[in-house]
């Protein structure tokens, strides 16, 4: 499987380097082709040569193209979904096609991340480019081959016809077109004439995962390669003093034990001794800085919530005037706990730092950081780190801190050898870089029957919401508003969770509307759309609004006709809740029954609003997960700290859904033809308001904080 | 460290390691079995579900020296995924990052043996020692319930 060098021809999207579409993962199981035959009985025949065309993909002399996935795949299925795009616009068989992931490259692919559900949004554009470019090179190549002028050609999966009849496939022409000009500004297919996105492709891992191959960071194996387990600190802002690591030696298979900063990496042969050392590891700790526990974390955010000091971070109107004026108000306050990540496969990461090379490969939605910052602590170039990104058992966010590919990158350094950190689950829970706690008051007040002000203030730990979040529902809505935001500093940890703020700050917002609902005697799906009525005119002119107040309807209606809103018989209780986040309108409509005096979450009715879908089913799985996902930190998540110590470390102290506590879940999308936004958080958000919402139509009691598992026995 | 010796996916393997050492480390690390997935090491999550003697055991609480009966992976459940619990889950496309599911498939595997037809609601309790953080379930069982028709 030799790339062929290519001459004569011009840069693609101003890549640099010549040969190879990316990391070549030489797996032999990779050339099953996209398809996923029952029974493998066909695997594709690879070709004897293949030819670079761009930087996204390269065809084999026998017509086998392989499309290059830039992104990291995390779960959010862009492994499969990025490479239909373009498949699409170049037109071929999608049996025909093999994906391989690609390492990361920054000269030559333009966003390799990972993150806030802009993959396919932001990636959406330059994969139709390089399927329709590589599409019209291989029409010139056949056109010259022919001497006609290219327009007299046409393309159906991978055979390019002739005015006469001739008929050429693309591995045929492929050498060719490899030489040729790349040609600007070509067109891209009408959406009309799709037929691969849209339609429904299978998960081009399927098979692989099905049958346990390697596909994971955990998984890696390199010869001579150690395994290190890592003590950090038991509590946040704790140092170590001393250590003493003579059991630890003691066990068998062990090599060496590494001090690195605050922490200590045992090294070994294999996981367990690794793991089972460092727990006779005898270490002594002390304070740095302060323990801090989540009952202060509780006082400073409640005052925080309450000291208006911070420029607003949106102020529209006159809210004091509202305020002043008003009939009625009411003020809320909602509470969350801090939330681990929980990824089913922990942190890990291989790293090799050598004379010659650093190798460094695993599961990062930041590979670009990884490189960066690797190269500061072990003070190498970055062009002499590779980083190639592994299959991820799940980011939500955690994966986009590299804080384990910088330890392992330092401890292989210290140690001259290749390295495979693991984190134990307690590690992973207990050294996380938290969902942080936060508090939202939420404020309205009411005159002659309507909504005139809201006002609405975040005490957050560590940071704030970022710059758009505020340019969401209500801004738009409401003449008088103003967000503001306080944060308390910690040495906890925090970061990005999926949907960071929004996760929360959408049942605050939601539930809190509910109960506008109620006191203003309206319909809560009335309310929404007459309020989303009067944002309308405003979103038009009003540029730093993010979201569409129509699209958020349309949404609305498919949800509300879908779920029969208003029309269920008598004893099942629906709590409706809209919200827009990372450039998706959702809707989430739940039911809610009473047995035996609990209130059970029986069905969840979604309907979403993201463009054009790619690929149906695999969304659906996707939007289907967020929900769950949703309704389940809701309900259970929970992490409370008690001296700078995380109140759980492991699943047996850390509840998550599981299968018996999942409601029915009915997905659908608003038909669209515009461009696509992304799915991997947009759903979450929505979930918790919309059963707390139910929840309080079947029991009369309100939910204020997460975990609602906390506040009354409900079951999911 | 001492010499065991364990019948695994059909094939005697010899490994060389601590009594305490677990099944799932066993199979990840000595053997290269690594289809059975870490999760949390203590029995809670499922992640690491094998066959031991047809019925389906937490590897990772499982110390190599109590093994006693032959053990099936993910990897040996059949050649090339044609086990009907892996057909079913090709059928439904159910993973999303998929670390979960080699052991939810072997969990639905060993159910599957003891219940021939089996209802929602006895899936869903068969299956709830297994985690999935993405959220996968509703695929899950509707899996579970074609491959048991396969
Ligand atoms: S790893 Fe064994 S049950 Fe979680
Ligand atoms: S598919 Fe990701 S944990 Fe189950």
């Amino acid at each position: 499987m030799e790339n062929k060098k290519t001459l004569n021809r011009r840069t693609f999207f101003k890549i640099s380097g010549a040969a190879g579409g990316g990391m070549v993962l030489g797996f032999s199981w990779l050339a099953q082709g996209c398809k996923q035959p029952e029974e493998i009985a066909k695997v594709l025949e690879m070709p004897s040569e293949w030819y670079d065309i761009n930087a996204y993909l390269k065809i084999g002399d026998n017509g086998v193209v392989t499309i290059f996935s830039q992104n990291p795949e995390i779960g959010q299925n862009v492994k499969t979904s990025m490479p239909m795009i373009v498949a699409e616009e170049l037109d071929i068989d999608w049996e025909n096609v093999i994906v391989e992931q690609a390492g990361l490259n920054t000269d030559k692919f333009p966003r390799q991340v990972a993150g806030g559900s802009q993959s396919i949004r932001q990636g959406w554009k330059a994969l139709r480019d390089a399927g329709a470019t590589a599409r019209q090179m291989l029409i010139n190549a056949a056109a010259q081959q022919w001497e006609v002028d290219p327009s007299k050609l046409t393309v159906s999966k991978g055979i390019i016809q002739g005015p006469n009849g001739q008929e050429l496939g693309y591995g045929e022409v492929a050498s060719m077109a490899a030489t040729m000009e790349v040609p600007t500004d070509v067109p891209h297919k009408k959406i009309t004439d799709f037929n691969i996105i849209g339609s429904d492709k299978k998960n081009v891992d399927l098979q692989n995962i099905v049958t346990g191959k390697p596909l994971f960071g955990i998984d890696t194996k390199r010869e001579g390669m150690q395994y290190a387990s890592v003590l950090r600190p038991p509590a946040f802002g704790q140092k170590l003093v001393s250590f003493d690591d003579a059991e630890a030696r003691k066990v068998s298979g062990v090599n060496d034990v590494i001090k690195f900063g605050n922490k200590i990496a045992v090294l070994a042969d294999a996981t367990w001794p690794a793991m089972k050392a460092k727990k006779l590891i005898n270490a002594e700790w002390a304070v740095d800085s302060t323990l801090e526990s989540t009952a202060d974390h509780d006082k400073q955010l409640i005052a925080k919530l309450n000291t208006d000091n911070t420029e607003p971070f949106r102020n529209d109107g006159d809210v004091d005037k509202a305020f002043s004026e008003a009939d009625e108000i009411i003020s809320r306050v909602y509470e969350s706990p801090f939330l681990p990540h929980n990824c089913m496969e922990p942190m890990n990461f291989f790293a090799d730092v050598r004379e010659d090379k650093v190798e460094m490969h695993g599961p990062i939605q930041t590979p670009a950081w990884s490189r960066s910052r690797a190269s500061k602590i072990i003070d190498r170039k970055e062009e002499d780190i590779d980083v190639t990104m592994s299959r991820m058992g799940g980011g939500f966010g955690r994966r986009l801190y590299g804080d384990f590919s910088d330890e392992a990158a330092e401890i292989s350094s210290i140690a001259k050898k290749p390295i495979q950190l693991i984190f134990t689950r307690e590690d992973d829970m207990t050294a996380g870089t938290y969902r942080q706690a936060i508090k939202y008051k939420i404020e309205a007040s009411l005159k002659d029957n309507k909504i005139t002000g809201y006002k609405l203030s975040e005490a957050a730990i560590n940071s704030n919401m970022y710059g758009l979040i505020p340019n969401f529902f209500p801004a738009g809505a409401i003449p008088n508003l103003r967000i503001s935001g306080n944060k308390q500093k910690s040495n906890i940890t925090t970061g990005a969770w999926r949907a960071p703020y929004t996760n929360f700050l959408a049942f605050a917002e939601q539930s809190f509307f509910d109960e506008v609902a109620e006191k203003l005697g309206k319909d809560e799906v009335d309310l929404r759309m007459e309020l989303l009525e009067i944002a309308k005119p405003i979103a038009e002119s009003d540029e730093k609004i993010e979201y569409s107040p129509a699209r958020m309807q349309g949404c609305i209606k498919l949800a509300a006709e879908k779920a029969k809103w208003g029309k269920q018989a008598q004893g099942t209780y629906q709590g409706i809740s809209a919200y827009y986040s990372h450039n998706t309108h959702v809707v989430e409509i739940a039911n809610v029954v009473m047995e035996d005096g609990q209130a059970v979450v029986k069905k969840v009715t979604c309907a979403v609003d993201c463009g054009i879908v790619i690929n149906p089913d695999a969304a659906t799985n996707m939007v289907t997960g967020g929900i769950i996902d949703g309704i389940g930190h809701a309900m259970y998540g929970d992490l409370t700290f008690d001296n700078g110590v995380p109140s759980a470390a492991n699943f047996d102290e850390y509840r998550l859904i599981r299968n018996t506590e999942i409601p029915e879940i009915d997905v659908h999308f608003v038909p669209s033809t515009k461009d696509p936004t992304g799915l991997g958080e947009p759903t979450l958000p929505p979930a918790g308001g919309a059963i707390a919402n139910a929840i309080y139509k079947a029991t009369g009691t309100r939910m204020y904080k997460q975990p609602f598992v906390k506040e009354m026995n409900v079951i999911g | 460290m001492a010499q065991y010796t364990l019948d695994v996916n059909g094939k005697s393997q010899t490994v060389n390691v601590d009594s305490d050492t677990p099944l799932l480390w066993v199979l990840r690390d000595s053997l290269n079995l690594v289809g059975t997935k870490f999760g949390c090491g203590i029995a809670q999550c499922g992640a690491c579900t094998v066959h031991i003697d047809g019925i389906a055991m937490r590897s990772c609480s499982i110390p190599v020296s109590k093994v006693n009966g032959p053990v099936t992976t993910i990897e040996g459940l059949s050649e090339n995924g044609t086990h009907p619990v892996q057909k079913a889950w090709k059928q439904h496309d159910v993973p999303q990052c998929g670390y979960c599911q080699a052991g939810q498939m072997m969990t639905a595997a060993a159910f599957l043996k003891e219940n021939k037809n089996p209802s929602e609601k006895e899936i869903c309790s068969a299956m709830n020692g297994n985690i999935c953080r993405c959220g996968t379930y509703p695929r899950i069982n509707k899996a579970v319930k074609t491959a048991s028709k396969l």
